[in-house]
């Protein structure tokens, strides 16, 4: 099981504790850049940047750019990467910072093939490396550190675990939560893409034992059968604590792909009425509106007390 | 992208699957000609990218020439699921004995191919209990399993080897074309002992378009989604008469179904990505009004940093160039929002703070 919260904080004991260090593959483009400048302004501790052909530069005046990811992972022994190359050259990215001994690797393009996600996804199995995405919106522990492109504004620390397929509906139920004085203690985005690195019962894992957990907050959308087998981990685990699901695409028609490409109902199979049985199933809310999900958590933890 | 049957029989036909005669058409005249070439009787079949197709009415069997020129019309002014006839296939009758399904398909949760195959074909694979279901990693079905599913369909001898055979030309069809699913159903055995794929489903992985320059000729857009799709926007037609807009596939998701618990009825599902700019929502709208049916625009958007004033730029500069003259319902989550309000006060547009006054207004909006 991946120990993400010792992958991103570290141990007391740490030289780097809560300062784990972060490269961005494609931290020239316009748009790792952008990203790069709000993380180090969030707090992450970004070490190095990787451009092949732009080795040397400093982005910024002060982070170091490298040729690729050996060099960059060589000088600074960061174990986590983020990624904003081009979908088409996500696979040699990923397979560099793989090879090079990467162990979060956080897959931000949209449109990767869905063949190269499965090959990435195989060399991580193999090198014992975790991948968040891809067409992800990223990871954030509010607070300490941002590996991603989501806005700072929603999130608030706190001991609500929030699993989401969607990034813009992660930002609008954070919100939404916050407001209602329900902080995160993490947030993780496992993408809009058919096949996803971490699956929701794979982030379910990782977040499912912290030792200050109040509840979690499960944000599906239509395709697939992730959230079905989330519920059935969650039934079959005997996870107790409050948990509120939120489904997209009910009034989506069928075989069209809704925005994003993992967002299909082919048949019965990733049917919005399906997960919510499910959900319904583990004695698990499904809320009807973004606004309702404090709401529900809320009856959840009264009921719980 | 969801192929057409007569698209998908001609990957079939490629990797030497077996199949009936047929001619695709998409006028009358064209189709009469086809029609001399295959000779009465046939069948003709609406081609659409959804199922349920016959359901609809979309195939009908035709014994001679009167019956041609009253049932070509037809089918052809069908519609199914909201779309379009977007050619005629006309295709010999078969002469069959039995039907059987078979598909392979990218399982997502496991992340390799799956096979499902059944010898109950012809009817929706969902309302079939005798599934055979084996997943099959990344590379070809082997020679071996092959054999292994033909042996718990119960099939025998020589038929059994035409479908060992037909199944291992559709993995590789599957894996070389990288697609999502590929589906015969029926795939049927024939009175005279032969094995034929009588329709075809192919559903592509889009995002590896620029690795398959030989199915970009499949790709049918509309002139409207060929412009939203250049502007970097996820555009989906639908049926109703208020226009959905937001940013992030998930959020104009969730928009789409509150519009509908709410009695709307959404006209299109338009994402303009995760940024919202002055300039996408100004594409937005144009795009927008090229849609006859819209009587309302429905606009959510969560900003975070973004400023909505700069959204708000966009629509008073959309009214000004006359791109619309609809009335907005917008929700604008962002800062500024005061001076948003403030700005589009004598405008068709409206601000609301929550997406459920935003709806109500649009719904009753769209009512007078």
């Amino acid at each position: 099981m991946t120990d993400i919260f010792g992958i991103l904080k570290g141990k007391p004991e740490d030289h780097d504790y809560e300062k784990k260090g972060v490269i961005v593959q494609g931290i020239t483009g316009a748009y790792g850049s952008l990203h790069a400048r709000n993380m180090i302004a969030y707090g992450t501790n970004v070490v190095a940047g990787v451009t092949p052909g732009k080795g040397g530069q400093k982005f910024e005046n002060s982070v170091p750019v490298y040729n690729s990811m050996q060099e960059a992972v060589d000088a600074t022994d960061a174990k986590i990467s983020i990624v904003f190359v081009p979908a088409k050259f996500f696979l040699s990215a990923a397979k560099d910072a793989l090879n090079a001994g990467i162990k979060l690797l956080v897959a931000i393009p949209e449109h990767v093939p869905i063949r190269d996600t499965m090959e990435a996804l195989a060399l991580a199995k193999e090198k014992g490396a975790v991948i968040i995405g891809p067409n992800t919106p990223g990871i954030i522990i509010p607070e300490l550190i941002k590996i991603g492109i989501m806005p700072a504004m929603p999130f608030k620390g706190g001991n609500i675990a929030v699993l989401s397929k969607s990034g813009t509906l992660l930002y609008e139920i954070s919100d939404a939560l916050t407001n209602a004085g329900f902080g995160q203690s993490i947030t993780i985005g496992i993408g809009g893409d058919p096949v996803n690195g971490t699956r929701l019962i794979d982030a379910f894992e990782m977040v499912k034992d912290t030792p200050d957990l109040e509840g979690m907050v499960v944000v599906g959308e239509i395709g697939g059968d992730s959230e079905e087998m989330l519920a059935q981990r969650i039934i079959d685990s005997g996870f107790n604590k409050p948990t509120v699901a939120y489904i997209a695409g009910r009034a989506a028609p069928k075989e069209k792909r809704m925005g994003h490409a993992g967002a299909i109902v082919m048949g019965t199979y990733g049917s919005a009425e399906s997960k919510v049985a499910m959900f319904n199933k583990a004695n698990i809310p499904v809320a009807k509106r973004p606004a309702e999900v404090p709401v529900l958590l809320a009856g959840k933890m009264e009921k719980s007390d | 992208m969801q192929l057409l049957e007569f698209q998908a029989k001609e990957l079939f036909r490629e990797y030497g699957i077996n199949l009936l005669d047929s001619i695709s058409s998409t006028n009358i005249e064209e189709g009469r000609k086809h029609a001399k070439e295959l000779g009465f009787p046939f069948v003709i079949k609406i081609q659409v990218p959804v199922g349920g197709r016959g359901k609809a009415g979309g195939i009908q069997k035709c014994q001679n020439e009167d019956e041609f020129e009253i049932k070509y019309p037809q089918v052809m002014d069908l519609t199914v699921k909201g779309e379009k006839a977007r050619a005629i296939l006309l295709e010999k009758m078969a002469d069959i004995k039995k039907e059987l399904y078979l598909s392979i398909f990218l399982n997502r949760s496991k992340r390799c191919y799956t096979i499902i195959a059944s010898n109950e074909g012809g009817v929706e694979i969902e309302s079939v209990k005798n599934q055979i279901i084996k997943e099959i990693g990344l590379g070809d079905v082997s020679d071996d399993v092959a054999r292994e599913v033909a042996k718990e369909m119960d099939l025998e001898g020589d038929i059994a080897d035409q479908f060992v055979d037909t199944l291992k030309k559709l993995s590789k069809l599957t894996i070389e074309k990288e697609a999502e699913l590929v589906e015969i159903n029926p795939l049927a055995i024939m009175q005279d002992d032969t094995i034929m794929a009588l329709d075809g489903k192919f559903v592509t992985d889009d995002n590896s378009n620029f690795r398959h320059d030989e199915l970009q000729k499949y790709q049918e857009k509309t002139a409207i989604e060929e412009q939203a799709e250049k502007s970097g926007f996820s555009l989906v037609e639908l049926d109703g008469d208020i226009a959905v807009v937001g940013n992030g596939a998930g959020l104009v998701m969730s928009t789409l179904d509150m519009l509908s618990d709410n009695g709307g009825k959404p006209a299109c599902f338009l994402d303009v990505g995760g940024g919202a700019t002055t300039e996408s929502v100004y594409e937005a709208l144009t795009l927008i009004s090229k849609l006859d049916r819209v009587k309302g625009i429905l606009v959510n958007l969560y900003g975070g940093i973004v400023r909505t004033t700069v959204v708000a730029e966009a629509f008073l500069k959309a009214y000004e160039d006359n791109i619309i003259d609809l009335p907005v319902f917008s929700r604008l989550k962002g800062t500024e929002s005061d001076k948003a309000k403030e700005m589009l006060q004598d405008s068709r547009t409206k601000i609301f703070d929550s997406v459920e006054e935003a709806i109500n207004a649009a719904v009753m909006g769209v009512k007078n």
